[in-house]
């Protein structure tokens, strides 16, 4: 059976049929914010329960538990607050209680109640979020630009977002019908935000060896520079998946969504979004969404231990290597050899060669995934 | 819920356990019979909270999810 979802009910806040025409008729009327991608890609999550229980932009008391005691108001596990930052000037005389429409790139996306105003401290938000006020981590620079004002409440989607992978965007609904149709009864649920190489495969293939099914969802959207482009990251799982994965047991959907960079904090929040696609388990890598040397390599194992609430359950799968006497893909808890026998697989290391357009060797890289790679020009976010 | 109340059997194991809890609990549980009752409508509201598709709604996602090729 697929996981219940986050506080017990799928959130749906998409607007259909009349409800949708006249809402849209009504819109039309009101003052209008424009929001960026990233948001827009939340207010997407929001409607489509991807974030559930959250059937809005959060106000004060919950982003005021979430930053201090990493839970909702009512007491639910979550972890970085989903908040709407708009100027003074964008909400001049606008006051709680009035709605509003959210538009982006000129299109109406959705009906907001304002039900709350207020302020936030963006140096307190990124020492809670991110641990750090440091201008060198890319979510610290990120909150410091965003605006100075916050505004909560329940949205209805109008327009979805287009997805430029339309093919591979399944909304929680979605998987929970066709996980249950697959007759899955546990499914782990694998976030990445880069092209796979030999070390994720080898974590992926050893979760699947003990449940019946893996989700395998990339995010795409906003990302650092030097992160891969998401067409990229998406033709090289299709290449890796194609030739080395069996296909029943794979289901491979994309999410747009933020990166944080947020270490452990981002990996609770990365599971509770799993869990509402249905996810029964959830990988957690090394330094899972860490950043630089800003999160320890386990630090995103060990919040977990502060969840027994959480209702998916963390698969901690150690970083794999190749050991040239083992001759295989192997971690530290079962290959006894010595350092110079194992071959780590870094990321650094193998952005770095296809940055020169050298081929990486296949204990790395799978050839078909590498081809893919380094068909295009810049792999690469500028 | 109605308010009459009925006898239900545990192991004295259990019971012993269950006791030692509420005096532990700092006043949280004030007896035995309050800490099973909290445990039970725990357990049962998470079950009743289980969602449910309309056939209608489930037909039109796997359409969908046919006309992509992951059914």
């Amino acid at each position: 059976m697929v996981s219940k979802p986050h506080g017990g009910k799928l959130v749906n806040r998409v607007a259909t049929g009349r409800r949708r025409e006249y809402l849209l008729e009504e819109a039309k009327e009101l003052r209008k914010i424009s929001i960026s991608e990233s948001l827009a890609a939340d207010v997407a999550n929001i409607a489509h329960g991807v974030y559930s229980p959250l059937e809005g932009f959060m106000v004060y008391d919950d982003y005021y538990h979430v930053l201090y005691d990493m839970r909702l108001a009512n007491d639910i596990p979550w972890t970085i607050p989903i908040v709407l930052n708009v100027s003074r000037e964008e909400i001049s005389g606008l006051k709680e209680g009035d709605d509003v429409a959210l538009t982006f790139k000129d299109t109406i996306l959705a009906i907001m109640e304002i039900e709350d105003i207020y302020k936030w401290d963006k140096k307190e938000y990124c020492k809670k979020v991110f641990k750090t006020t440091d201008t060198r981590h890319p979510g610290v620079t990120k909150t410091l630009r965003r605006k100075e004002l916050l505004i909560g409440g329940s949205i209805y989607l109008l327009n979805d977002i287009p997805e430029p992978f339309e093919r591979y965007r399944l909304w929680p609904i979605e998987t929970r019908i066709l996980f249950e149709a697959k007759r899955w009864r546990t499914i782990a649920g694998f976030q990445t935000r880069n092209v796979p190489h030999r070390g994720h495969e080898y974590v992926q293939k050893a979760a699947l060896t003990f449940v019946d099914g893996l989700f395998i969802n990339p995010l795409v959207g906003w990302k650092k520079p030097g992160d891969y482009k998401d067409e990229v990251i998406v033709k090289a799982y299709e290449a890796l998946i194609e030739n080395y994965y069996p296909r029943n047991s794979i289901v491979f959907s994309v999410l747009r969504m933020e990166m944080r960079y947020a270490g452990p904090r981002e990996a609770i929040l990365h599971a509770i979004v799993r869990k509402n696609f249905g996810c029964t388990h959830f990988i957690v890598g090394r330094d899972h969404a860490g950043v630089g040397d800003f999160y320890g390599p386990y630090e995103a194992w060990d919040i977990f231990k502060e969840f027994p609430d959480l209702g998916i359950i963390p698969m901690f799968i150690r970083e794999a290597f190749y050991c040239s006497r083992c001759g295989g893909f192997v971690n530290e808890k079962i290959c006894p050899h010595e350092e110079e026998f194992r071959v780590k697989v870094s990321g650094t290391k193998l952005r770095k060669m296809i940055m020169s357009k050298q081929k990486p060797p296949e204990y790395m890289m799978r050839p078909e995934v590498v081809e893919v790679i380094l068909s295009f020009e810049n792999p690469f976010v500028e | 819920m109605s308010e009459e109340k009925v006898a239900i059997h545990i192991s004295k194991e259990l019971y012993e356990k269950a006791k030692k809890y509420v005096e532990e609990s700092e006043g949280e549980f004030k007896s035995v019979d309050d800490l099973v009752e909290f445990v039970l409508k725990e357990v049962l509201s998470e079950e009743i909270k289980e969602e449910v598709f309309t056939k209608e709604e489930e037909e039109k996602v796997k359409e969908r999810l046919r006309a992509l090729g992951y059914i």
